[in-house]
């Protein structure tokens, strides 16, 4: 494999704490590496900005959510298709972007891992042929489990144990990576026409409530030590007033350690902590509740968050949250599909399109900001738009940009149309703070790679990781007369290395490398009662046979990469 | 203004996607320049001046050109589309998405247009000497967004779809339309002088159509509401006045529900 050297780079690693110093970075068989021979290829990084590969913690990318969006918004792919060229294959889409124009995107701003934040057990299948059709970016899925028959059986009786190889069966056959839990037993409740908007509401049928749920899920987590902690989309999303069912959410995890050897401290992530930070009780004394939330969060040091930015674009929300997607079509009257899948989920579908002129969009504008910027541990606070739901990934640059400049908060705080109202019901007009390159770094690298367990694989620079590597086009040394900057030089990398293969160079791509598909294979002493459960609700409820279930093969998973974990001394 | 004259010379062999001959792209440049503007046949990216001959330099800006296409274009798609200023002129018939998502300016076709001609159209004027095909002024496929401005003539008859999810402008057909006229629009007008069979203004939300001629068969959604005198299109008459869709929701203005109007001409 070639060997590189990028000199003279301003580097940015919070693994090794490195804050803009000016040093070399060597990359030899895929690997970061002490020292190269001379004939390495020579990278000149002057004046410029060196990173880790950037990591996704929770984007919806693959799966026939995200495929139902193309499918049934042809005007999404309307006047944002981009042709062949070079050794890229045509894209179009632009808040559900096709397979090769979604890795594309993403390593052109320097992202070289992905999380899949949803993926339906029954449609692991599927999901794992997008994800093989995607290319460069690693991705694993995060197959969900909240309002899974088999989970709500097992904990409804708190057996942990159960539960635990059942999740290890299920991460075993989807191919999958982590413990996602979506509006916990509310989407299994709306199948009765109902829903589960507080911890506490029962889910009909399975008598078990949603804090039931999540406490047993996190246990059966930290019982099996996987990489990732258990991963949730809380109850009441987006509504207003919903700040108080995220902090009783959030409130499970009291007193829950991590148990891994992956280095991860969090045993709770909650994602998209934007549409959970609401307060008021309607759209018109709708208010942040960013502080609330953060302030429990900057406490509580086993807890990991992640953004979900408002970029206010048109685009399409798409959840395993049904009934939240039902409710959002009575609210825009725009188009929904919704798809039920049989003993394990559903997931809605709806286009949005969050507009500066209106006060409740702007106010979920400045919540997404705050988030961030109060959150005293950037390392415990990863950016992201909840892809595709508050905003297309490709945004990223804008939302750094808005980040890293209060001068480009301003501007847009000015250039809506209910200016006073979002000054009112936020506070993001007295935050003051300016995230910088270090902070960004912890927020888009080492802190999600903490959090997913791959720290040790990607997300920082230090000799022995994977050589995923960002360079921007950003001189840390000037000043930023025009934040407009920020955002261009975020767009387009000037090189990018995966796992030590150039993929990027000046913003096209020229190369693919090995896309892997990132998995969790647990190993669980053998549980003859899961496994006798599992075979009879295959005969009794599942429409197709378990041969049929399994992701498996070169066909599903060319190029796996698993992280092994062995909880049969538990 | 100045007139640049484009005829086609070199028909193709399959569709051609002429979406550059707008006054927008030819503003500000020489007819040799206007040459070298792209056109796709298949998935093949050629010049215009492969297919076209063309003469005389357009103006400064969109609104100081005038575009006349001349010849055979049956075969052409997208003319005049996203155009914001300037006038056109198309002497034959031509395909599909003519004047589409256009904005402003004066769009003349001498014959006839097909399908989706004023997509999504915003403003301007758009006047079909022929008859239009399916789905004029309606919305993209997919989008909830059909025609918002500007003003539709056709002298000929118009096809089935019509008006699709139109939300403002007005359209104007001499003739007759097919089925499914202004379906799901939710404002704009549309006044057909000929007949109209059936599906007229399925789950329309607001709006207002006019029939001059005959409806075979009536949605049941749409309840009548009496009779009215009206004046349009400078005919004086008597009109039944429906409203409806009654299954559809419906927006509220000072406490009176709003719906979608239909008038037809006793």
């Amino acid at each position: 494999m070639s060997e590189y050297i990028i000199k003279n780079g301003n580097v940015f690693d919070p693994v090794q704490g490195i804050k803009g110093d000016k040093k070399d970075i060597a990359i030899k068989d895929g690997k970061i590496a002490d020292k190269v021979s001379s004939s390495a290829k020579v990278i000149d990084a002057k004046g410029m900005t060196v990173m880790a590969g950037a990591v996704e913690i929770h984007a919806h990318i693959a799966g026939p959510k995200v495929n139902l969006g193309r499918i049934y918004r042809p005007e999404d792919k309307l006047f944002s298709c981009t042709p062949t060229k070079g050794m890229e294959r045509m894209g179009g889409g632009a808040s559900i972007p096709t397979t090769f124009k979604t890795g594309y995107e993403y390593a052109k701003m320097g992202y070289t891992t992905a999380m899949e934040a949803a993926m339906p057990p029954l449609f692991a299948r599927h999901t794992h042929e997008e994800i093989r059709d995607t290319p460069i970016i690693d991705e694993g899925a995060f197959p969900v489990f909240g309002n899974n028959w088999f989970v709500l059986e097992y904990l409804k009786n708190h057996e942990v144990e159960n539960t635990a190889a059942y999740i290890a069966w299920l991460l075993r056959v989807t191919k999958g990576y982590a413990v996602k839990v979506v509006n916990p037993g509310g989407t299994e409740a709306w199948a009765w026409g109902l829903n589960c908007l507080s911890v506490n509401d029962p889910v009909p049928y399975f008598d078990i409530t949603p804090a039931e749920i999540v406490k047993g899920l996190i246990e059966a987590n930290e019982y099996l030590g996987l990489p990732h902690s258990m991963h949730i989309h809380p109850n009441n999303l987006g509504n207003p007033g919903c700040y108080e069912t995220t902090l009783d959410t959030l409130k499970l995890a009291e007193g829950m350690k991590a148990k891994n050897k992956f280095g991860r401290e969090s045993v709770m992530h909650l994602t998209h902590t934007q549409f959970h930070s609401y307060g008021g009780t309607n759209w018109g004394d709708f208010e942040s509740k960013a502080k609330e939330v953060t302030d429990y969060v900057n406490k509580n040091k086993n807890i990991t968050i992640d953004t979900g930015n408002v970029t206010l674009d048109e685009t399409t929300t798409m959840t395993a949250d049904g009934p939240f997607e039902h409710h959002l079509t009575g609210l825009n009257h725009l188009k929904w599909a919704n798809c039920d899948v049989e003993l394990e989920t559903c997931a809605g579908v709806v286009p949005y399109i969050y507009s500066p002129s209106i006060s409740v969009c702007a106010i979920q504008w400045a919540i997404g900001l705050e988030i961030p910027l109060m959150m005293k541990d950037p390392m415990r606070c990863f950016i992201t738009t909840d892809h595709p739901n508050a905003g297309p990934f490709t945004r990223y640059p804008r939302v750094i940009k808005w980040l890293m400049s209060k001068k480009a908060r301003d501007t847009q705080i000015n250039a809506f149309k209910h200016k006073d109202k979002v000054l009112s019901q936020t506070s993001i007009g007295s935050l003051d703070h300016e995230v910088t390159l270090y902070e960004l770094a912890q927020m888009t690298r080492a802190g999600p790679a903490k959090s997913l367990g791959l720290a040790n694989l990607c997300g920082g620079l230090k000799p022995g990781m994977d050589a995923d590597v960002a360079v921007y086009n950003f001189n840390p040394d000037t000043p930023v007369a025009d934040p407009e900057n920020i955002e261009k030089a975020f767009s387009r990398c000037a090189h990018v290395f995966k796992s030590g293969v150039e993929v990027v160079k000046n913003g096209e791509i020229v190369g693919t490398g090995h896309k892997r598909t990132l998995w969790v294979n647990v190993k669980v002493n053998d549980n003859p009662q899961v496994m006798r459960d599992i075979n009879e609700k295959f005969l009794k409820y599942y429409s197709i046979t378990q041969a049929n279930y399994e992701a498996l093969g070169h066909h599903f998973v060319p190029n796996p990469y698993a992280l092994e974990v062995d909880a049969t001394h538990v | 203004m100045e007139t640049v004259t484009i005829t086609m010379k070199n028909p193709p062999a399959l569709y051609l996607e002429a979406d550059n001959v707008t006054p927008d792209n030819f503003a500000g440049k020489t007819a040799a320049k206007i040459a070298e503007l792209s056109v796709h046949e298949g998935n093949t990216t050629s010049t215009l001046g492969k297919y076209f001959e063309i003469s005389g330099n357009a103006g400064a800006t969109a609104a100081d050109t005038k575009i006349i296409v001349k010849g055979d274009v049956k075969k052409v798609k997208y003319l005049g589309m996203k155009m914001s200023a300037g006038e056109m002129v198309i002497e034959g018939s031509t395909d599909q998405y003519v004047g589409a998502w256009m904005t402003g300016g004066k769009l003349l076709a001498k014959g006839n247009v097909e399908a989706f001609a004023a997509t999504a159209m915003k403003g301007g004027e758009l006047i079909i000497e022929g008859n239009a095909g399916n789905y004029l002024g309606a919305a993209y496929r997919g989008d909830w967004r059909g025609m918002s401005g500007g003003k539709i003539l056709v002298k000929g008859n118009a096809g089935s779809d019509i008006g699709m999810y139109m939300t403002g402008g007005e359209m104007v057909i001499n003739g007759n339309v097919d089925v499914h006229l202004m379906t799901h629009a939710e404002g704009g007008k549309t006044i057909v002088k000929g007949n109209a069979p059936s599906k007229v203004g399925g789950q329309m939300v607001d709006g207002t159509i006019f029939i001059f001629g005959s409806i075979d068969t009536m949605m049941p959604g749409f309840k009548p509401n009496g009779e009215v005198e009206l004046e349009v299109e400078g005919v004086k008459a008597t009109f039944a006045h429906y409203i409806g869709d009654m299954g559809e929701r419906h927006k509220k203005k000072k406490g009176a529900v709003v719906y979608a109007n239909l008038y037809k001409k006793i």
